[in-house]
């Protein structure tokens, strides 16, 4: 970077430019123009040279031209009223002999954002959209969408739009996909370009003239027309078809888009398309540029999430390699977990066992999860693994197999006796939070299976003073007084010490309250703090939801080739919380849901269940039991306080059901038996201020939707939004796990 | 201007023995562009009686129109915003060095003035900040999205919304960085620096209003007049050229894809005098190698990539190796050996850019390219064998050191050799100290602390020979599990004038009375990853 001299700078900078020696000569005077861009480009203030640039600018010279514009677009908004100026010059290059200058002076001058310069454009423009040249054609489209874009509320001009949809048919493609970006903006009110049936065939048509950029974007644009019939429905795939084999990525994915959104009544010819992706997917996975390889990781995963065993016999392709980044090892590494199967578990374990060594701490516990969640399908082999792991006796190693342990245990209860034979010695290896609080939960939670518990928690509470982390010492907490339930004798008095301790000395008010509800539940005596602590210990049907990923194809569809998969569900849901869509009802996140219920029952010490973390205000209460004859009565009562359609295919299983609705607190009053057409269920459910929602599931046959209607007992639609959304998630899960 | 400018193809082959199988039989009859004709065959299982009656350009008539002087334009139904929403849009570009300053930042759209921070300083300080176990690729703040790619150190940043393709947008990236390489010569932040005026006249014609105009190049070079500024080949007293991680930039400068892909810039003046083709065939291996020595994984990813220099674009013709199939097809020629040996080079899967005529493609493996920007991609199976194969010892001395005895074995025919030749071992964490004996003195290794692993440099390795290292280790406190840490070798490597696939260009043919211009064939093999199992 050169020095800034600021005035100085300038002065010589203005002095170079009025020189007129300098303005005879060519080179000379674009090298000044050049000095100032530079300047400008590196953040000087360049605005007082502005006359002498526009003056500049009259010259023959295009690549001075094209340097001045550059300066004036950047500072017009400065200087409004000397911007003026150039107005001037450059609607007399509206009118040069040469293309390029004319589509330069037009584009500069829709460019140059300032108020009141409409007035001058409207005449350029006009005779740009006509011009014979169609590099001026391009620049004067856009220059409409820019126009009126400046021109803010008013309204849009009927004879502009009309001009711009005839414009459609222009011979240059590139001005047909310019007009259709022109209209989209232009009538962003009225929800953008529409696409009938003519312009769509006249696009479909032009398509095979377009390059890259412009397929992918018509393809785009596509999406929101919607065939009439079935028959040419298809023949528009027919048409396509080409389309999922370009050697481009970006045309294969917005094609892939188009017919997955276009076929959402098919799920067959969907399920083809993903099979045909499939090949232009994994030669972009391993891309040489790992941007788009990371991209394609990401759509790989959202495929899975619907198709789990599409990439299985690919999965060699999801090894990473040696010098990938991080980022896509970590893609890949889920991957590998979503795709495993009994063929390849083998492998795939074998694989992962190499990274848990990894040098960087993120990929080597990014590993060890992995191969835990691999591990609720094929427990032996990976406890096993996990096992063998401890005895590194790696301080981040120990601590992630602990996770991993707590989180299988809580899924997969048949490997219990596994766990506590491998705990012994892990808490010399711990030390950060997370792998604390895992171990000491398995320890209470299991302590009767592993001998030396109640002296490993006796260090805990030996140095509780010197712990960092209140999380721990709540952990602590809620450990020893269940272990205390199963062997009384060890832990009595460090309970009473570590009881003492919290009460007396704990800043944090969170610990000392839970301290004092300990203190004041075990005096309530033993039965009470059985019945209270003694919940289950492990949970498979929680699992059961939660492994569930399988989603149907039509509820990303529309999402693919976004962002969306790109920043993956949660952060995604994080990133657009702010934007004020109600996006609450497409698909609320079910992991999250699920991780919060886990949390708050293994604490054991909450019974309300909170259902919703987005919603928040909804709180379901468990054992509610309305009887058959009380339903009848408030369901005949009431009225319909919401009708909604579900989809659904294939047979309805009740068991299943059930156990998804009971685990959210909704009861089920009564069910048809499986395969009864029309299938009927009757739900209740009520939230902690006392509002029943009652709930009928319909399905008739042959119906491809579940109608449910839902009755409130108290008017309160923010409760029934979340009760709504609540039920879509369960129904959905549940539809996903009986197919 | 005379000269052309540097056209650069790629042709990639990819994807290793027998991942990828056939594509599924058509479900869809063939693509029909126009109106068609006879009945379809049953797709889809759903009967389609008629071909569509999309009618040729022009022909369309006006939609259901809406009232008074407004003919053309359909009727809206407000509030049906659907699946697509705004096209592909990139409010701004900038091009950022390893350091954060500003090269290149150019606005769009005027959209982001009233953001209180600045875009380029806020994206410079997320990426450098970021926690591990995010991508950097794509970023959020406040509503905007910043997706960037790398290259040479520098960052490549595009602003956007949440609705556009990130397929497009990558692509875009990578494409402005081929076409800027194209156009200024090798990436580095002083060259962008001193181009940055071609740079901003090219973004000015491949964008308008943040929408992508278009980016072939011969299309482009009509409209570019400013000139590249040439820069001095690298120095090491050029420190402005030494990235972030200044090892990064050193080993992409040795790497041999760059030195392939090294435009050869010659200034405008002398343009008339050099008549050049270049055909880089470029592979790079991915490997695995379990500790048995059979291979797991073996892929072998090739470009075969041109760049040319001649005054007019002529067709030319590119005769690769005869024995080329691609796919499960047969091998052509009759008398051919069966695959695995011999000559023949079998191809799982390979890609033509549309500048790519392939009509004597069946016939005489030739293929007729008329030079502009393109890539194409094959996949490729080797026959050969895998050039290393390494046979590691490891025991425990009587004073309780480790004894790493490492025999790497260099199977490439003895004309060839490897360069560059890499090992990277990891080794127990709690490793203190390092002892080695080498086979020769050119080589060097030592233990590096920061990733815990033991690095071995082999100058130069000819192909047939084998070479070892004792290493001894001490290792305070060593288990048994601590020997789980040991591994997986992993190798970097290159290969010059070789192709692990066998694939050969047999000649490369120019039409023309002008006397026939220079051409240069290169071979170049390097490792992506070459790993290899304990």
């Amino acid at each position: 970077m050169p020095y800034l001299g600021g005035e100085e700078a300038l002065r010589e900078l203005r002095r170079a430019l009025a020189n007129p020696h300098v303005q005879a000569d060519r080179l000379r005077y674009r090298a000044a123009v050049l000095r100032v861009i530079r300047h400008m480009a590196q953040g000087a203030d360049v605005s007082g040279l502005f006359p002498e640039m526009v003056k500049a600018s009259a010259a023959a010279d295009v690549v001075q031209k094209k340097l001045v514009s550059l300066y004036v677009r950047a500072q017009a908004p400065r200087q409004p009223q000397l911007a003026l100026l150039a107005v001037n010059t450059l609607r007399k290059d509206c009118a040069h002999p040469s293309p390029a200058v004319r589509g330069l002076a037009l584009r500069s001058m829709c460019g140059l954002r300032m108020p009141g310069i409409q007035e001058y454009l409207q005449q350029p423009l006009l005779s740009g959209l006509r011009d014979k040249a169609s590099y001026v054609r391009r620049a004067a489209v856009l220059g409409c969408a820019k126009m009126l874009k400046l021109q803010g509320d008013c309204e849009v001009d009927g004879a502009l739009v009309n001009e711009l949809y005839s414009l459609l048919r222009d011979r240059d493609p590139i001005v047909v996909v310019n007009c259709l970006r022109a209209l989209e903006e232009i009538l962003k009110k009225e929800g953008g370009v529409v696409i009938n049936k003519p312009i769509a065939h006249h696009l479909l048509n032009r398509m095979a003239d377009l390059d890259q950029w412009g397929k992918s974007e018509v393809l785009t644009f596509l999406l929101r027309y919607r065939p009439r019939s079935e028959e040419e429905l298809f023949d528009i795939l027919n048409l396509l078809d080409g389309y999922l084999k370009s050697s481009s990525p970006s045309v294969v994915m917005a094609a892939t888009k188009l017919f997955l959104v276009l076929a959402r009544e098919y799920p067959h010819v969907q399920a083809d398309v993903l099979v045909r992706v499939k090949g232009p997917l994994l030669s972009a996975c391993t891309s040489e540029s790992r941007e788009l390889c990371f991209t394609a990781l990401c759509h790989v995963r959202q495929i899975l999430g619907s198709l789990p065993g599409h990439f299985s016999s690919h999965y060699k392709k999801f090894f990473c390699s040696y010098s990938e980044p991080h980022y896509i090892k970590c893609q890949k590494m889920e991957v590998l977990c979503e795709l495993v199967n009994d063929e390849n578990v083998q492998q795939v374990l074998e694989e992962l066992k190499g990274y848990c060594t990894d040098v960087s701490v993120e990929l080597a516990q990014g590993a060890i999860f992995a191969i835990g969640n691999i591990a609720r399908t094929y427990t032996e082999q990976c406890v096993g693994l996990l096992t063998e792991l401890l005895g590194l006796q790696q301080e981040h190693i120990t601590s992630a197999v602990v996770q991993a342990f707590r989180d299988l245990v809580w899924l997969c209860p048949q490997c219990t006796d596994a766990v506590c034979r491998a705990l012994p010695g892990c808490e010399d290896a711990i030390q950060d939070s997370e792998g604390k609080q895992a171990l000491i939960w398995l320890l209470g939670a299991h302590g009767e299976k592993v001998p030396n518990a109640p002296y490993v928690l006796e260090d805990f509470v030996e140095n509780v003073k010197s712990e960092m982390f209140p999380a721990v010492k709540m952990e602590l907490l809620t450990a020893l007084v269940r272990l205390f339930l199963s062997r009384p004798a060890e832990c009595q008095d460090m309970l009473g010490r570590l009881l003492h301790y919290c009460i007396e000395e704990e800043m944090d008010m969170a610990v000392r309250d839970r301290g004092l509800f300990y203190y004041r539940l075990l005096q309530s005596g033993v039965e009470v703090v059985k019945r209270v602590l003694c919940s289950p210990k492990s949970d498979p049907s929680l699992g059961l939801l939660e492994d569930q990923t399988e989603r149907p194809v039509n509820t990303w569809a529309s999402e693919f080739n976004t962002l969306a998969p790109v920043y993956g569900r949660e952060r995604w849901a994080l990133i657009t919380a702010h934007q004020p869509e109600p996006s609450y009802a497409c698909s609320p996140c079910t992991d999250s849901r699920n991780r919060d219920t886990e949390s708050l029952i293994s604490e054991g010490n909450k019974e309300v269940l909170k259902v919703h973390p987005d919603t928040g205000s909804l709180t379901l209460i468990p054992d509610v039991y309305l009887t058959a004859e009380q339903f009848e009565k408030s369901w005949l009562s009431l009225d319909m306080s919401c009708h909604l359609s579900l989809p659904w295919c294939g047979t309805v299983h009740p068991d299943t059901i059930q156990t998804a609705l009971h685990v959210v607190h909704i009861q089920t009053i009564a069910m048809s038996k499986a395969g009864v057409q029309p299938w009927k269920a009757y739900l209740s459910a009520q939230d902690d201020t006392g509002c029943l929602f009652l709930t009928e599931l319909l399905l008739e046959a042959a119906d491809p939707e579940m109608q449910v209607s839902v009755k409130q007992s108290e008017a309160k639609p923010e409760a029934l939004r979340a009760f709504i959304s609540v039920l879509r998630t369960v129904m959905g899960a549940a539809a996903g796990l009986g197919s | 201007m005379a000269g052309s400018v540097p056209g650069q193809f790629r042709f990639r082959y990819r994807c290793p023995r027998g991942s990828i199988p056939d594509p599924p039989p058509l479900r869809f009859p063939p693509p029909q562009r126009k109106v068609a004709r006879k009945p379809a065959p049953r797709d889809h299982r759903r009967p389609v009686r008629r071909r569509p009656r999309l009618r040729a350009a022009g022909q369309w008539r006006r939609a259901a129109a809406g009232p008074g002087p407004r003919p053309f334009r359909p009727c809206h139904v407000t509030a049906t915003r659907q699946a697509g929403r705004s096209p592909a849009m990139l409010s701004q570009i900038f091009i950022l060095s390893s350091k954060g300053d500003r090269l290149i930042h150019k606005d769009f759209r005027g959209e982001t003035c009233g953001t209180s921070t600045d875009l380029a300083d806020t994206f410079y300080r997320r990426i450098t900040s970021l926690p591990g176990d995010q991508a950097p690729v794509f970023m959020a703040h406040e509503g905007w999205h910043f997706v960037h790619v790398r290259h040479a150190g520098l960052y490549f940043v595009a602003t956007t919304t949440p609705d556009a393709s990130p397929f497009t947008l990558v692509e875009f990236l990578n494409r402005l960085v081929t076409l800027l390489r194209d156009f200024c010569g090798p990436l580095s932040e002083k060259n962008v620096s001193l181009n940055f005026a071609l740079i901003y006249e090219l973004l000015d014609e491949m964008l308008d209003y943040g929408y992508i105009q278009t980016t072939a190049p011969e299309v482009l070079r009509n409209f570019m007049h400013t000139e590249p500024v040439a820069t001095k080949p690298f120095s090491l007293l050029d420190l402005g050229s030494i990235g972030l991680f200044g090892a990064e930039t050193q080993q992409s400068r040795v790497a041999p894809s760059s030195a392939a892909s090294r435009p050869v810039l010659p200034p405008r003046g002398e343009q008339g005098t050099r008549n050049e083709v270049f055909v880089d065939v470029v592979e790079r291996l991915t490997v695995v190698i379990a500790a048995n020595g059979t291979p797991m994984k073996v892929d072998v990813q090739g470009e075969i990539r041109l760049k040319c220099y001649l005054p007019s674009c002529v067709e030319m013709r590119i005769g690769l190796t005869e024995e080329f199939c691609v796919g499960k097809s047969e091998l052509r020629a009759p008398f051919s050996a069966p695959p695995g040996y011999g000559t023949a080079v079998r191809v799982d899967e390979c890609a033509f850019h549309s500048s790519v005529k392939l009509d004597e493609f069946e016939s005489g493996r030739i293929l007729k390219v008329t030079p502009s920007q393109g890539e194409y991609q094959l996949a490729d199976d080797i026959p050969s064998p895998l050039p290393f194969r390494l046979f590691p010892t490891v025991d425990q001395d009587p004073t309780g050191r480790l004894r790493l005895y490492l025999k790497l074995r260099c199977d490439l025919p003895p004309k060839s050799q490897a360069l560059n030749v890499r090992l990277q071992l990891p080794v127990p964490k709690g490793v203190s100290s390092l002892a080695q004996e080498l086979s020769s003195p050119e080589q060097t290794a030592e233990l590096q602390p920061s990733t815990k692993s033991i690095r071995w440099d082999i100058p130069r390795c000819q192909g047939g020979s084998q070479l070892s290292a004792l290493f001894k280790l001490e290792v305070p406190g060593l288990s048994r599990a601590s020997l789980l840490e040991l591994g997986p070798a992993n190798l970097a490597f290159e290969l010059p004038a070789h192709t692990c696939s066998g694939l050969h260009i047999r000649f490369v043919r120019l039409p023309g009375p002008a006397g026939p211009p220079q051409r240069w064939v290169r071979y170049l093999t390097h490792s992506d990853s070459y790993v290899l199992r304990f």
